[in-house]
Formats: structure tokens, sequence, C-alpha cells
């Protein structure tokens, strides 16, 4: 009986703790679904998180899943901001509402002791196709070249295919590295690699090679002469209406643009007249 | 004495429900871990169905080609990869450890095995990306510079992986060789035999069912390891030429593109991870099978 007694306490203690958490008093949230490029994703976490301290009311949730899926979600309107690395292709625009946050460079890294400091895209494009092979045939020494790049799904390589690539493949015997800082460490010990990182990653220790005699920079990337670059593209359906409005507007505004900055992305302040 | 024997009834009662109690709580915790693996393998199932459905299931394992942008989904040459790093780096720590752990069973005097213990022990728990890391950093540039290649590729995996590996043959095997009865030594010796003739034709034939286990082990760890073949392996999805050659793991492939992928390329991953699975399980039936047919060898002196 004494077991029993003790026992039917416990119940009745653990039925109140499940009731309360069932039909505790319900807080009211405004939530923003946000999905889409995992590059853009870092960034997007970053303000979403600064917004929600501002506004305790909104609560954000942030998903990567790829560029395509955000362009895809944001026109079903599954989410409310789709992200993506990549512009929209005229037949995905009707009816969305583009809005360029930022931009990022992809800067394409070599080791320190390799004497070239210039390529063209044509030769890039030959180097990752593996048709250039010997770094002899782009004014180097007579090496074989060895190709970092990242893994299928990556933003970084799906940008890096769309605007160096366009059609060409990358050659499939590649060296795959699962994220940017291993294909650094990778160039970094290897004179012979060169592999593609995003600029906001980008350090010392492996050397950037200009594109087309155009170094990549903060100041090239913002005025698109540096060819290499990536837009952080934020998609609503239509015009956004209250608070997705609200938060769209808070990132154009300069505390906004300065988390972009403090995430190493050049910031778009420019866009904000034709937007507001 | 009435008083007495109700007081020892009641008590009766209590430790009956108390020892039920208890038996039906260690069944349940005991059954939760099978149920655990079970749900487990079900969702991974489940999951994968599709690119059976819609790529072929022998098209899946077969197939040469993975380039989930182009939807082609063939794993086969990540089987290749796999079992090559595996059977390399087995082959690499297998020899070093079983010499070890007969050093450390019989020959070591004391105070060498109170400082080689510890020391393996710390080895094994060495996390992996540690593991990883130095392979990147160090072996990776040493073969590239004294053997050639990339530096990526099975023999760097190997090598990186002997050394994971090797601390769970060590203490699995030391333990088999211990555990071997006495007068079995005893025996052996007072034939006349030499201590060198007793460990290689008395003690460890008697240790080999757990010595075998002890690889079983490690061939499990090693096929299962993720973030140090990611780091040094190279993952090209390609079928290896040499042993320089960079190879992809299957563990790999579902790390490095879990991250991003959706609907199609989504359920191969979770393909891949039942082909893991499978290749597993056939290994594990091969080494049992010899595990069990030593065991009938050595007879009475099972362990």
């Amino acid at each position: 009986m004494y077991l029993q007694r003790k026992w039917k306490g416990g119940i009745i203690l653990i039925s109140i703790i499940i009731l309360y958490l069932l039909f505790r008093p319900g807080v009211h949230y405004e939530r923003i679904e946000i999905a889409g490029s995992t590059s853009v994703q870092p960034v997007a976490e970053k303000l979403a998180a600064e917004y929600m301290k501002k506004h305790p009311d909104v609560k954000i949730n942030v998903q990567g899943g790829g560029s395509g899926l955000g362009i895809r979600t944001a026109q079903q309107g599954i989410v409310d901001i789709g992200t993506s690395s990549k512009a929209l292709k005229p037949e995905e625009k009707d009816d969305m509402k583009e809005y360029v946050i930022g931009k990022d460079g992809i800067v394409i890294a070599v080791n320190k002791e390799n004497p070239i400091d210039d390529l063209t895209k044509e030769q890039l494009r030959d180097i990752f196709s593996g048709k250039i092979r010997n770094w002899k045939e782009v004014g180097g020494p007579d090496a074989e070249i060895h190709v970092v790049v990242r893994e299928e799904g990556s933003g970084t390589r799906s940008s890096f295919q769309s605007l160096v690539m366009k059609d060409a493949k990358i050659r499939p015997d590649a060296i795959v590295q699962g994220s940017t800082e291993s294909v650094k460490q990778t160039v970094k010990q290897d004179p012979y690699a060169i592999g593609f990182v995003s600029m906001s990653h980008m350090s010392d220790d492996v050397k950037a090679i200009k594109i087309d005699g155009v170094e990549p920079s903060e100041k090239t990337v913002a005025d698109g002469s540096y060819p290499l670059v990536v837009p952080f593209i934020f998609l609503t359906k239509g015009e956004p209406t209250g608070v997705v409005k609200d938060f769209i507007k808070w990132v154009f505004s300069p505390e906004g643009q300065n988390i972009i900055r403090s995430e190493k992305v050049v910031p778009a302040i420019a866009n904000v007249s034709d937007d507001d | 004495m009435f008083q007495m024997t109700t007081k020892i009834g009641g008590n009766t009662m209590i430790n009956r429900t108390r020892e039920m109690l208890i038996e039906k709580g260690l069944f349940i915790t005991a059954i939760f871990s099978i149920i655990v693996i079970l749900l487990i393998v079900l969702f991974i199932f489940r999951e994968a169905v599709p690119i059976f459905q819609d790529y072929g299931f022998l098209h899946f394992i077969f197939g040469w080609e993975w380039a989930p942008s182009e939807g082609e989904y063939g794993v086969f040459t990540m089987i290749v990869g796999s079992l090559c790093i595996t059977f390399l780096s087995l082959a690499i720590a297998v020899p070093f450890s079983f010499l070890c752990a007969i050093f450390m069973a019989e020959i070591a005097p004391d105070s060498m095995r109170k400082i080689l213990k510890p020391v393996i022990e710390t080895l094994a728990a060495i996390p992996s990306v540690v593991y990883g890391f130095f392979g990147l950093i160090v072996l990776v540039p040493l073969v590239r510079t004294h053997i050639g290649g990339t530096g990526f590729g099975i023999l760097t995996a190997s090598l990186i992986l002997a050394v994971m590996i090797m601390p769970t043959i060590i203490s699995v095997s030391e333990d088999a060789i211990k555990s071997v009865p006495l007068e079995y030594k005893e025996a052996s010796l007072a034939l006349g035999a030499t201590h060198w003739q007793t460990i290689i034709n008395v003690m460890v034939p008697a240790a080999i069912p757990g010595i075998i286990t002890s690889i079983i082990l490690a061939m499990g760890r090693a096929i299962g390891e993720t973030l140090a073949v990611i780091m040094v392996a190279g993952n090209v999805a390609q079928i290896p030429h040499s042993i320089l050659d960079p190879v992809r793991a299957l563990t790999s492939n579902i790390a490095l593109e879990m991250g991003y992928a959706t609907g199609l390329h989504y359920n191969a991953l979770f393909g891949t991870a039942v082909i893991l699975f499978i290749v597993i399980m056939i290994l594990l039936v091969i080494a049992n099978y010899f595990h069990y047919k030593k065991k009938i060898v050595v007879g009475g002196g099972y362990l």
C-alpha cells in the first residue's frame, strides 16, 4: 500500500507537469520563415538573430537547402523570404521581388610560392575542366596542376560553376574538400594547388589571383569590375507586407548593413533607394 | 510470533513486486537498444526506398558515376574506396598491433607496461578530427613530397586510420593473450619449449578468437570513420589505379553532401548509408565465420 501511495503522488505530479506543458498560456509570435542558399545562410542567421533581439515578439527561422530551393519555396509561398546566391533567370522572375542585400566575391587561391599572378577567365575554365593540366601552359613552372574544389551542392561551387565554368564540367578527378578552411589548408601546403574560396573566408596564408587583371577586393566587388561576384538575394512573392516588410527594411538600414559588413560581405546600401 | 509472520509475509510481497519491477526494468533497458537500432535501420531504409525505385538498386550499386547535379547516382567507386582504405589500414595496423600486444602481455617488464598502457589508451581517446587535421597538415605534404601524387589518397588515409585503430587491436588482443590459462604456458615451458616458442605455438593460437575479435572491432571503426578520412582521402569518386590515387569513402559521401541535398539526392545519400550497412554486415559475417572456425580448432581451450 505504501508503495502504491508513493506512486500515486508521482503519477499526479507528472500529469500536472504534462498538462501544464500542453495548455500553458500561449505566447503569440510573428513568424518569418527564411530558406535557401547555403552561402547566404550565415549572414541571414546573423541578421535574424540581431532582429529578434530588437523585436522579441518576432521569431525568424533560417534554413539552408540551396538557391534553387530558396527560389522555388518563395514562389510557392512556402517561405516568406527565399534566399539565393544566383541572379534569377527571366522565367523565374515573374511576380518575385528581388533584394540584393550584399555581394561576395569568389577568390581563386594558389600557393604563395606560385609565380602566377594573373589568369583569364578562359584559362581558369580550362584549368578546372582539365584542358590545361600543367602550370607551364599558363606561364608557370613545369609541374602538374592540382585542382581543389568544393563538394557538390556547396554554394561556392555552384556559383563558381555558373560564373566560370558555364557549361563545361569540373574535371571529375579534382580533389574534393568539404569546407573552405580545408581548401585553404590544401592550397597552403601544396605549391602546385589551385582552389576557389569565398572572399569572406580569404586570408593571408594563400595568394589571391587577379582575374583578367582585376584584383579581388571590396572595392572591385562593389563596383562590379571583378568578374566573379556572387549576389546575396532575398526574394519575396510580390510586395512584402507586415513584419516581413519591416525586416527587409531593417536589413537595408545602416544597422542591418553593418551586420552584413561584419560578416565580411560587401553590403549593397546603394540598393536601398530603389526598394523603398 | 503472529506479528512476525505477517511482517515477513508483507515483506515477501513487497520484495516480490520489487524483484519483478527490477526484472522488467532491466528487460526494458535491454530491449531499448534493440528498438533504437531497429528504428534507425527502418528510418534509413524508408528514406532510401525512392532512390532504389527511381534509379534501380543494381544501377545504384554498380554505377560508376556519381554526379547528383546530372542525375547520376552510382556508388560503386565509393564501395571500392571504402574497402581499399579499410583493408590497407588493417594491413598496416594488424602486424604492428599484434606484435605490440604480445610484447605488452608477455615480454614487457611491469615498469614499461605501466607507461605503455596509458599511452595507448590516450591514443584511443584523441578525437578523429585531430587525427584528420594532423593528417592534412603533416602527412599529406610528407606523402606528396616523398612518395608522389597530390598527397591525398588511399595511402594517406590508411596511414591515419591505421594509427587510429591500433589502440583497439592492441588492448583487445593483449587481454586475449593475458586470459590464456596459466596452465597452458606452464605445460609448454615444462615440456622444454622456450618463451618465444611458447608464445607463438601455445599462447597466440589459444588467443586467436580474441585477436580476431579485435580485428573485427578495428575494421568496424575503420570503415565507419568519416571525418579524418574526408580530410585526407581527396574524396574523388573514381576507381583508384594506385594507392596514391584519391578516393571517396561511403561515409565521406554522406557527410560531405548531407548539408545541401534535397529530393532524390537526399534519398541517394540514405541509399549510400544502406549500402554501407550492407557492406559492414557482409564483412561482419565473414569475420565471424573465421572467429567461430578458429574457436573449434582450439577445442576445449576456447576463451
